[in-house]
């Protein structure tokens, strides 16, 4: 059930994608979300895709995987693009009219785009988590917000809450799926009758787990302190980033993405 | 009620990249009122196959027959509850699934899906709990205030208040101390001599096997390895070494004693069996020895 979500997973693997320094994968990543907004003509949109799917091919991840990603989403996005097109006033040749819903070229032209908006953020994205480990992410969000410090921002702490989050995820999911079954085995049907009874069925489901989990944290927090945990202030790193040639490589090749968007630009 | 499975496979996840296949080609039989015996090491498929004796998870091919109902891939969701009540499952820390104001109520919440009336499952409850060995006074506790080994019994107690006429544990002693051990594993012999149940234990404890079941089933990557009667399952030391299990401690002990030129037909598994086959092996005369002495 919740397996299938493919969004949010790593995969391991040996790539140069999978090899290259987290804060250049994370801060190119929202990099590229905000020059896809440049693009403005097909000629655009072909570049992007040309660099997402070479970007696709470098990492040696399976098509299938992306296209999975994409699939939980696909109503949200249909739903936008159906707007857009339903409601974007006349512009260009105007195909259909019946009161406030106007088919026209424009419309059309502007769904396009941002389904492959759509597509190319989630492709982006799902590489990004497909090949970087949840931690190494979690501190490369530390080594960005660490000019926040100036104005005492709990760096440290926010980062700490984070990787354990993450760490968790999986556990709790598996959590949930056995309480699931041990209530089902006592009789409840998760997912059926009204909106009502779907909600009562659900208590048997989040107390325990609320109940876990704090548990689960007395435990780690016992078990941290014993271990010296006493802040974050003054602690040395195990793993430890390294920008290298690839990840300036990378970047050039954003660099150079950006230049040729603006001359395709309209 | 027997269990059958023919030919099944499983596999999680199926058409997506996470794919993996546990279960392969399983073709088993649970004797109505049997105590059944699931072994194997981790990761050999045991809790995948316990899932399917409720139908939580249905075969990706082959058939389970669970008493009269058979349970295919194409066996729809609706209408399981009247399978699930017959078959209670005490999951792996059955104390995580406690979520009720109080004891009494938590019991009752199993009978109270099946549609069994308020009254009729809280007095079920009651009578539960003093099944499982505790005091009438908590009925009325909080179940998040009782210590770990109270709050497994009445999980336990949860899952017996349904009536099932199968019973299936998932290591039902694993992190109890050795008298909660005790106490749990004579309660479900108890149970299945009094009331016919149907036993079915998943358990690393070679010992438990040894001492309760009658038919022991072996696992070994998603596949079944061997079958049949404590007895035929450990008198093969090498054999059981291969597949990554062990001895129940008394036949380890006889096989000791086995080297040094003790004979032992059958190989005993109890400690009563070796007790009784270790004092016909004595010779008389220390007997008679022993005896002279202490006049």
């Amino acid at each position: 059930m919740m397996n299938k979500l493919i969004f949010g997973r790593y995969i391991p693997g040996k790539s140069v994608i999978h090899h290259m320094d987290p804060r250049a994968k994370l801060l190119l990543s929202f990099y590229f979300i905000g020059i896809i907004f440049i693009a403005n003509n097909w000629q655009t949109y072909v570049a992007l895709f040309v660099f997402t799917l070479l970007a696709i091919k470098l990492s040696g991840v399976k098509w299938s995987f992306f296209i999975n990603g994409v699939k939980p989403l696909i109503w949200l996005i249909l739903f936008t693009v159906i707007l857009q097109v339903l409601f974007s006033g006349s512009g260009g040749h105007v195909y259909f009219k019946w009161g406030i819903i106007t088919i026209s070229q424009l419309g059309l032209v502007n769904g396009i785009y941002i389904f492959c908006r759509f597509v190319l953020i989630i492709f982006m994205s799902t590489l990004l988590t497909l090949t970087t480990p949840p931690l190494e992410l979690s501190d490369a969000i530390e080594y960005i917000l660490m000019p926040l410090k100036v104005v005492h921002f709990p760096v440290y702490e926010v980062a700490l809450m984070l990787s354990i989050a993450l760490r968790f995820v999986p556990t709790l999911m598996d959590e949930t799926e056995k309480i699931m079954n041990a209530q089902r085995a006592r009789g409840v049907d998760f997912g059926e009758g009204n909106i009502f009874q779907q909600m009562r069925a659900i208590v048997p489901l989040l107390i325990p787990l609320f109940v876990s989990s704090f548990n689960r944290a007395e435990d780690l927090a016992t078990a941290m302190e014993a271990r010296g945990y006493q802040g974050g202030e003054g602690r040395s790193k195990f793993r430890i980033l390294k920008w290298q040639a690839r990840d300036s490589w990378a970047t050039v090749s954003f660099v150079a993405l950006t230049i040729i968007l603006v001359v395709l630009r309209a | 009620m027997a269990i059958d499975f023919k030919q099944v496979d499983f596999t999680y996840q199926p058409g997506t990249p996470f794919e993996t296949k546990a279960l392969t080609d399983i073709n088993l039989t649970i004797p109505d009122g049997s105590y059944t015996a699931l072994i194997g090491h981790t990761g050999s498929g045991k809790s995948t196959l316990l899932q399917h004796l409720n139908a939580l998870l249905k075969p990706t091919s082959g058939t389970v027959t669970i008493g009269e109902r058979v349970i295919t891939p194409a066996t729809s969701n609706k209408d399981l509850k009247s399978l699930r009540q017959q078959v209670g499952i005490v999951f792996q820390f059955p104390e995580n699934q406690l979520f009720e104001e109080t004891v009494v109520k938590d019991i009752a919440f199993g009978p109270q899906n099946f549609g069994v009336s308020e009254t009729e499952a809280l007095e079920t409850a009651e009578k539960m709990l003093t099944l499982v060995g505790l005091d009438k006074s908590l009925l009325d506790r909080s179940p998040f205030d009782l210590s770990g080994g109270q709050m497994r019994r009445v999980a336990i107690a949860g899952v017996l208040a349904m009536q099932p006429k199968i019973l299936v544990l998932d290591e039902p002693t694993a992190g109890l101390d050795p008298q909660g051990r005790l106490d749990m594993m004579e309660m479900f012999a108890r149970l299945r001599r009094e009331q016919g149940l149907t036993v079915v234990l998943v358990t690393h404890q070679m010992d438990d096997v040894a001492n309760y079941a009658d038919h022991v089933i072996v696992m070994d990557q998603g596949r079944v390895v061997k079958t049949g009667t404590p007895q035929e399952i450990f008198k093969d030391p090498q054999w059981l070494v291969e597949h990554q299990l062990g001895l129940p401690k008394t036949t380890a002990f006889a096989q000791q004693l086995m080297a040094k030129g003790l004979q032992f037909n059958p190989i005993p598994l109890t400690e009563d069996q070796l007790a009784a086959a270790l004092v016909a092996q004595l010779p008389a005369t220390v007997f008679g020895g022993a005896e002279s002495h202490d006049e």
